[in-house]
């Protein structure tokens, strides 16, 4: 079940939404009801051990007055957790209160705080704890205090040994586990583990290639070791992306990445890029490709760097992707439009018509900046200021 | 063409809008049914309480919520250090400290707490590299960046942070993709990125922002359904109609979602017997998801909802009250200055 623990403001914690099982929502992680208290078990409040401490119950702040229907034992446990942190008690009945307490609802921040308190007022054995952080996440992988509590841990030990195998394992059950991943970044980063995560990062795309968690991690690591300055391993990555595309072509997270890596250089600035995905027209046609080609063609505006062979090839591309469009036809007959522009047409009437409006922005950008004539003419004239830091208003924006 | 991970609306789905249903469901949360999921949210009952009454003001409801009883509640939160805390007998943290301070000022009670107090706690909270840990003990989240500086804004202090460094801290977390994670490389994820983006609106820092690159990323999240998602190949969830609809309107982009799909998603999401909204069509409903789920639909323009204000997620009237008008576009004008708090008599 998901769960969404700190969940604040409009600041979301639950980062839970993926899967096809049903995901339910907010307070629903522990919300399995107990079942009827089995024989053998004694409430706390009836424990001998237990007699000096008076439980106190929950203030439920506004709606005092309310008939609580909950489970006994949740009552039973948590009244005297509230009785132990009343008294400020550090003993080892304490230390395992907070072990049934978790059970019950380990998104509860407090219970965790006190936990940590009392391993270090009663001196314990992280190791132990550090097996016991393990069974928790295992159960609940979703929730931000129990991973924030085996970083602590890690960081008391000192010892990363374990966590990057514990984080694999994590991953095998949901790669996309956005705690798992910020802390395998942590780890990565604090101790140094750089060796062997490209490897690992092209098994988790070989097993899903939209793994958009991946992706980032593939950026995340080469940023941090060779750089993507260093133009081999850019030329590695451009050739990566493009096989993986090649593979499934519907696939935001390998398009962005693609972008995201040439952003610096610029796109039409890198030489063989327009003939490679020109070449997957044929077969790996998407809207992703199409909004592809429309940047490398205003970059190529924008930084007046292409060649009139490039120019006549991206318009060339252009024109392709309008004739395998059943409405190909109707674009090519507005004479005065650049093919560039017409693409836009293409996508925001057809190809990806949700986001219709964003493809009517990038053609009137290109209009007004470029204006609709031939592409070898304008391009002496010096590039207008970059408009994308302005506003985009329009009528329907209030 | 493939698979797009995404949820089919039934044509028996809700698709007019049953704000007194809402109202009714906000009202009672808490008092009757579902005292389990209650109690188990202890943790989080100042946010709890936050999302209630906001989307009971956004309504015109608020005046149906026990004033009195919240605000001796909140009193009852704040600890020596000056933070505040989900619920009395838990400890103090920034999310909450946030909620508390934003319910305070819907209520426009904000002196009953020690304001002093929370400003000290609040800046006690950022670290050498500008960026701020959610309590003491230290775990590290842009969340916990805009937590800051919008607390510190509704109470007109945020000049006592290293604004530069915050700054900093938040911009070093601006990914390939021109979105935002939690921390330095963490992938971009929509909940962040409304953080991210509401902190540079907050501190006048948008134009540092790639406002293209960025909406074209938060305008992919929508999906065939109409409904959207918070990072690529992930279903749905009506929350992000808050998170990514807000981020965009906070950097002037917000024609570029299709309204009407969203809007059908959204109120698809409403339940009809219960009132309230889940998370997305079919499921249980919360107040979480309600109060998004209702915010976006005024984001969108929704006239029977008042207007919300796209950073604080609060009655733009409150903010007027108070006098915070935060940039919502990309700006070089420089008049919002970094080093005081005057953007907000603007």
């Amino acid at each position: 079940m998901s769960s969404v623990e700190e969940i604040s403001n409009p600041v979301a914690e639950n980062l839970e939404e993926d899967g096809v099982e049903e995901e339910n929502t907010v307070e629903e992680a522990e919300m399995e009801y107990e079942e009827p208290v089995k024989g053998g078990y004694i409430f706390y409040r009836d424990r001998k051990e237990w007699a000096d401490l008076e439980p106190v119950p929950q203030d439920d702040g506004p709606n005092p007055v309310v008939k609580i229907a909950y489970s006994e034992k949740f009552t039973d446990v948590f009244d005297m957790f509230r009785a132990l942190l009343k008294n400020d008690e550090k003993s080892e009945r304490a230390f395992a209160l907070t072990a049934e307490a978790i059970e019950l609802n380990a998104a509860n921040y407090t219970v965790w705080h006190y936990r940590r308190v009392l391993l270090q007022a009663l001196d314990k054995d992280l190791r132990e704890e550090m097996k016991y952080i393990t069974a928790i996440i295992e159960d609940q992988p979703k929730n931000y205090q129990v991973w924030h509590h085996r970083r602590m841990v890690v960081e008391w030990l000192n010892d990363p040994s374990e966590e990057l195998q514990f984080v694999a394992e994590i991953l095998s059950q949901d790669a996309k586990n956005y705690h798992a991943w910020q802390h395998r970044q942590w780890v990565m980063q604090e101790y140094k583990l750089w060796d062997g995560e490209l490897e690992y990062v092209e098994e988790l795309l070989e097993e899903d290639v939209r793994n958009n968690s991946a992706w980032n991690q593939r950026h995340f690591v080469i940023s941090h070791t060779r750089g993507y300055s260093d133009s081999a391993i850019l030329e590695r990555e451009v050739q990566y992306t493009l096989k993986q595309i090649k593979k499934a072509p519907h696939n935001e997270s390998a398009w962005n990445y693609l972008n995201g890596i040439l952003q610096d250089g610029g796109l039409s600035s890198y030489p063989g890029l327009l003939e490679q995905v020109t070449e997957l027209q044929d077969t790996c046609s998407s809207p992703y490709l199409t909004a592809f080609l429309v940047d490398l063609y205003e970059d190529a505006l924008e930084t007046n760097s292409s060649s009139y062979d490039q120019q006549e090839t991206l318009n060339k591309a252009l024109e392709n992707l309008m004739n395998i469009s059943q409405f190909g036809g109707l674009y090519k007959n507005r004479h005065h439009s650049k093919p560039v522009i017409k693409l836009c047409k293409l996508l925001a009437e057809e190809k990806d018509t949700i986001r219709r409006e964003y493809w009517n922005y990038v053609s009137r950008s290109l209009q007004n900046t470029y204006g609709s004539g031939d592409p070898v003419a304008s391009s002496s004239d010096p590039p207008p200021p970059s408009s994308s830091q302005q506003p985009d208003t329009e009528p329907s924006d209030p | 063409g493939t698979q797009v991970k995404d949820v089919v609306i039934k044509p028996e789905a809700p698709n007019t809008l049953l704000l007194d249903k809402h109202a009714d469901y906000i009202a009672a949360y808490g008092s009757k049914k579902d005292d389990y999921e209650y109690t188990l949210s202890e943790y989080l009952r100042m946010s709890g309480i936050y999302w209630g009454l906001t989307v009971m003001d956004l309504m015109g409801q608020l005046s149906r919520m026990n004033r009195e009883e919240i605000i001796e509640f909140i009193k009852s939160c704040q600890h020596d250090c000056g933070g505040i805390s989900a619920s009395t007998g838990h400890d103090p943290h920034l999310l909450y400290t946030l909620s508390a301070v934003q319910i305070l000022s819907l209520y426009d009670s904000i002196n009953v707490i020690d304001v002093d107090k929370v400003v000290d706690y609040v800046k006690g909270l950022q670290q050498e590299d500008g960026s701020f840990a959610g309590d003491k003990w230290g775990e590290i989240d842009t969340r916990f960046s805009f937590c800051a500086v919008a607390t510190l804004a509704l109470l007109g202090k945020l000049d006592v942070i290293n604004m530069d460094k915050a700054v900093g801290f938040v911009l070093s977390c601006m990914n390939f993709d021109g979105g935002f994670g939690c921390r330095p490389g963490s992938e971009s994820h929509a909940g962040q990125i409304y953080c991210c983006t509401g902190f540079l609106s907050i501190t006048g820092q948008l134009h540092q922002v790639n406002a293209d690159l960025l909406g074209w990323w938060l305008c992919e999240r929508q999906l065939p359904s109409g409904g959207l998602n918070g990072r690529p190949e992930k279903l749905p969830d009506v929350c992000y109609s808050w998170w990514v609809l807000a981020s965009l309107k906070i950097i002037g982009r917000i024609h570029w979602i299709d309204k009407a799909k969203l809007r059908s998603f959204i109120l698809a999401c409403q339940d009809e017997e219960t009132g309230g909204f889940a998370d997305r069509p079919g499921d249980m409903v919360d107040p979480f998801h309600t109060l998004f789920g209702v915010a976006g639909l005024s984001l969108l323009g929704d006239e029977q909802i008042k207007p919300v204000n796209p950073v604080f997620c609060m009655p733009e009237d409150v903010l007027q009250r108070i006098g915070l008008q935060p940039d919502f576009q990309p700006s070089n004008r420089g008049k919002l200055s970094s080093s005081t708090n005057d953007w907000h008599t603007v």
